[in-house]
């Protein structure tokens, strides 16, 4: 990965506007995607992961609303765009989605080639038939047989049809794709045929990915950085390895307690006490406190700003000074049930 | 814990009540229809107190003539028939037969329907196919002429009314319900129950019974509504209750007395009430069908 | 002598056709064979991992042990007595032994149900004890499985969240103290900060209350963790059987060793091989004799589609497989 930030979102902030209240999907969300590289975000459902990447491809219901600091891509202010330039030249082409359960996004009456094209040729110039020779292309590099062009999504596994989202997603050779749970649902084996396949796809393709999920395996493997978000905040980000080697937030530390390893059959889980919060209303301090076994009075009261440890890895915890402690703590069951 | 069940089983059952005055409420269709037919509901209870004289019976003006075929006045607020009976008193006490008609009808054919739509529903198979046959073939029946016909067989009489009426109604709510019956059935917390140890019978009428309350209640306020309608046509056509007074028996007799053209008083006040108490019905209906399918509710 | 025994046991399902199909084109009836002559041993106070991606038979499996669905053929003996020769009363019985949870905790509780009413359903249906004493057992396992009872009995479901509802859900299968529970998926639509604690939760109980489990799931992690013995589905048959710990650090069967493979740790730093398997999983429609991984195996041979060698529960070699080719290929 290079130093160039190929995205760069600084103060997201997301809100619906609900019967109930407002919901404040996510708060304050900055971070940078460079080129070339797998920026992974982690969180479990309700943190806000879905909802952020839906406000940068301005895919928000009605009553959503955004602002932010800023929204860059590749230096070009994409908030601020009008909706028109934005839907012609950065959706889908500049960057692009392979949205969540993206094996019922296909349109079941059309073949799933003739719906790529079509796709294609709506955004370019391009002929039929040098939109059929894209996809062709396409199948080949997600592992799809081009006869398969001609079938129904009905005909498609589970397993094709996300390679052929995957596939609709890179038709116009995007900078950036965004896939959002891309193997949730799937088998092991058709998860880890998808997952081989993007990183083969990866080295072909010069495009950086943002890998949205809840599967801490997954997203260990596949990332260079990683964002953990929770209460629609980024709690911490790293490079994975600094992450798993020396993480700082009582987050993180929880879930690699609670997180099952084929390769350690001795571990001891350790569950996060209570659950996540419910978004609603403005919530002062950090959204994390009430389940913190090391939050103390400021938790409740202020946010924790970003401290910044080492390139690439920040942390917003008030005790991230405390880290070495808090990591021996927090192997212990006692330190979370007491 | 078991005092704390006992109070809050009555309780509940408060709650359950304020809950559906709430969703009829919600609508505004639903409060208008809810407002409407408590005030017929009130007139039909009371019906022989407020009614100012007999239905049947002539009478005379303040002059002290025939008081035959009068427009309404402070006298006779309707006006009158022209054999001089008044026709407020025949209305009011008309509202409190076609509402025990519709309500008697709208519920032993929601039981009907409802009890095969579930068992239909759940059992599958042979019995299924069976019941829906039987149902199919009540399809084909053309409703009005089937009650006509019954009533010509068996005679006037209330029972006979009602009784076709049902025969008949049973067949929408049976067919719906027991679709939702096998929706319903293969939702995993019926396999859970069953899984329990729970007999079939429980779970069709303590499982899943109490998932289909909107969809009955629906249904029954649909099924009165029919009933309503189809006694009045009835009446009209002469095929009525001969003892009893309805709206639609008041209908038959300015047809019979040929004074249609004339005596618009006559045909005004039934006409309305029946337009006015069915199209409530249908409104508390709607209130209904929004919260059966919720995808109907407007977030 | 073990709790449960499954002899030979399958399940068919028709694939239904249209009667043109049938009686105009002479097309067979196609049948779905997705339970095929499974051999399963569960012991007392054990957990019984059975493993497995979609269609490989084993919610199917969980059904029939549950009685929720009659074999097609094949014993399946409690006790060592046959479930389907059991009289009315034995099998009231076997319901409050034998026990289920389920997958989805959004459609597991009957939505017009109090969380006390689910919970007391099985008794009150089965008639197991008189009314006071119900409530009084809703109470204490209620309280076991960490949702107190004065708040929790009077709420409905869409007053809990998803893990509270999956504890309503083991507490209404637990208070009738069965000695064997079959765990169907719990975990897998739950938020990861929640599994660990149901899991936790069920390993405990476990030991506490002295029944055994069966626990079904694709998932290899969350099974090396609180299975004692772990079983190998792949298309309705079973392929291996064995120790946790053995069938994962040491897989026999060539479709295991490429299942443990494919599982991603939750450590960037760890390595993985790419599993050693061609091509993608069928449906067990019609399937052909033999082994059903023939297909995809890298290492099949002619006898391997021909016939399929069933695990023999009876052996006393704890760790089986049944690949024939096992003593030929380096395992």
């Amino acid at each position: 990965m290079s130093n160039k930030p190929i995205l760069e979102v600084e103060k997201l902030n997301v809100g619906y506007q609900t019967k109930d209240g407002e919901i404040h999907a996510v708060q304050d969300v900055s971070f940078k995607v460079f080129s070339n590289e797998v920026f992974g975000i982690a969180g479990e459902s309700g943190c806000g992961k879905s909802t952020l990447i839906k406000a940068i491809m301005r895919l928000l219901p009605e009553n959503g609303k955004m602002d932010a600091h800023s929204i860059k891509y590749k230096d070009q202010k994409i908030d601020r765009m009008s909706e028109n330039i934005f839907r012609n030249e950065v959706l889908w082409a500049q960057i692009s989605l392979v949205p969540q359960s993206a094996m019922n996004s296909l349109n079941p009456v059309y073949k799933v080639g003739e719906q790529i094209v079509e796709a294609i040729q709506a955004h370019t110039s391009q002929g039929k038939k040098e939109a059929r020779e894209r996809v062709e292309e396409l199948f080949d590099v997600v592992g799809l047989q081009s006869e398969f062009m001609d079938s129904f999504p009905h005909e498609f596994s589970g397993g094709m049809r996300q390679r052929a989202m995957i596939a609709m997603a890179l038709a116009l050779d995007p900078g950036l794709i965004i896939m959002d749970e891309p193997t949730t649902g799937l088998d092991v084996l058709v998860q880890e045929k998808i997952l081989r396949r993007i990183r083969e796809i990866r080295k072909q393709i010069r495009s950086s990915i943002i890998l949205i999920t809840h599967d801490i395996a997954v997203i260990a493997e596949m990332s260079d950085r990683i964002a953990v978000m929770y209460g629609g905040r980024i709690m911490e980000q790293a490079k994975s390895i600094d992450l798993f080697e020396s993480p700082y937030h009582p987050y993180t530390l929880g879930l690699k307690n609670a997180f099952p390893s084929i390769k350690d059959l001795d571990q001891e889980l350790i569950s996060i006490p209570g659950s996540p919060p419910s978004l609603i209303g403005l919530q002062a301090g950090c959204p994390f406190e009430d389940r913190c076994p090391f939050s103390f009075d400021r938790c409740k009261k202020d946010v924790p700003e970003i401290t910044v440890k080492k390139k690439f890895h920040q942390v917003s915890c008030f005790r991230h000074t405390d880290a070495t402690e808090l990591r021996e703590q927090a192997k212990k069951l006692s330190t979370w049930h007491c | 814990m078991p005092n704390m069940i006992e109070v809050s089983r009555y309780k509940r059952f408060l709650i359950n009540f304020r809950k559906h005055y709430q969703i009829i409420h919600a609508n505004p269709f639903g409060r208008i229809g809810f407002w409407v037919i408590a005030i017929f509901l009130f007139v039909g209870i009371f019906a022989p107190w407020l009614a100012p004289h007999e239905p049947w019976e002539m009478q005379y003006d303040s002059t002290g003539n025939f008081a035959s075929l009068q427009m309404p006045s402070w006298e006779f607020p309707l006006g009158t028939t022209h054999l001089g009976y008044d026709l407020l008193s025949q209305l009011i006490l008309a509202t409190r037969t076609t509402l025990i008609i519709g309500t008697v009808s709208g519920f032993i054919s929601i039981l009907i329907g409802a009890n095969i739509g579930l068992i239909s529903g759940y059992y599958g198979g042979k019995l299924d196919e069976v019941l829906m046959r039987f149902t199919d073939i009540l399809y084909g029946m053309p409703f009005l002429p089937f009650v006509i016909v019954l009533i010509a067989l068996f005679g006037r009489k209330l029972e006979f009314v009602i009784l076709a009426i049902v025969l008949i109604i049973w067949r929408t709510s049976a067919r719906v319900i027991r679709a939702q019956t096998i929706a319903i059935k293969q939702r995993q917390f019926i396999v859970a129950a069953r899984a329990r140890g729970c007999s079939d019978l429980r779970i069709i009428y303590l499982h899943i019974l109490p998932n289909l309350l909107p969809l009955l209640l629906l249904y029954a306020s649909f099924n009165i509504a029919w009933s309503i309608i189809t006694e009045a046509s009835a009446s009209f056509l002469g095929f009525g209750d001969g003892e009893t007074i309805s709206w639609g028996g008041m209908l038959y007799e300015l047809w019979i007395s040929g004074k249609t053209r004339i005596a618009w008083w006559w045909f005004a006040a039934p006409s309305l009430c029946i337009v006015l108490l069915v199209t409530s019905l249908v409104f508390v209906s709607r209130a209904y069908e929004e919260e059966a399918n919720p995808r109907l509710r407007k977030r | 002598m073990a709790l449960l025994e499954l002899k030979n046991v399958s399940r068919y399902f028709e694939v239904k056709s249209s009667l043109i199909d049938r009686l105009v084109y002479g097309k067979p009836i196609r049948m779905i064979k997705a339970v095929e002559n499974v051999n399963l041993i569960v012991n007392e106070k054990e957990v019984l991992g059975i493993a497995g991606e979609s269609g490989c038979g084993k919610s199917t499996t969980c059904m029939m042990i549950s009685g929720l669905v009659k074999p097609s053929s094949g014993e399946i003996l409690y006790q060592g007595k046959r479930i389907d020769q059991f009289d009315s009363d034995e099998k009231r019985f076997y319901h409050s032994q034998v026990q289920m949870i389920f997958q989805d905790p959004y459609e597991t509780l009957n939505p017009r149900f109090r969380v006390i009413d689910t919970v007391a359903e099985g008794p009150r249906a089965l008639k197991l004890w008189p009314e006071d004493e119900i409530v009084s057992r809703v109470d204490d396992i209620l309280n076991a499985v960490g949702l107190p009872s004065l708040k929790y009995a009077d709420r409905y479901p869409h007053e809990l969240s998803g893990g509270e509802r999956q504890r309503v859900g083991i507490a209404s299968a637990l208070v009738m103290e069965p000695q064997m529970l079959i765990a169907d998926e719990p975990l897998s639509m739950l938020d990861v900060s929640i599994r660990a604690g149901i899991l936790v939760l069920l390993k405990k109980l476990a030991l506490e209350r002295n029944f055994s489990c069966i626990y079904v799931s694709h998932d290899l992690s969350i099974l090396g963790h609180i299975a004692d013995r772990l079983m190998i589905m792949y298309l309705g048959q079973a392929v291996e059987v064995g120790l946790t710990r053995d069938v994962i650090q040491k897989p026999k069967h060539p479709y295991t060793r490429a299942l443990i493979s494919a599982v991603p740790a939750p450590d960037p730093r760890s390595r993985r091989s790419v599993p050693n398997i061609i091509g993608d999983i069928s449906r067990p429609i019609d399937p052909p004799p033999g082994c059903r991984f023939t297909p995809r195996c890298p290492y099949a041979d002619k006898t391997c589609s021909q016939t399929f060698l069933k695990l023999d529960m009876s052996q006393r070699e704890k760790h089986l497989t049944a690949c024939h080719r096992q003593d030929a290929l380096d395992l």
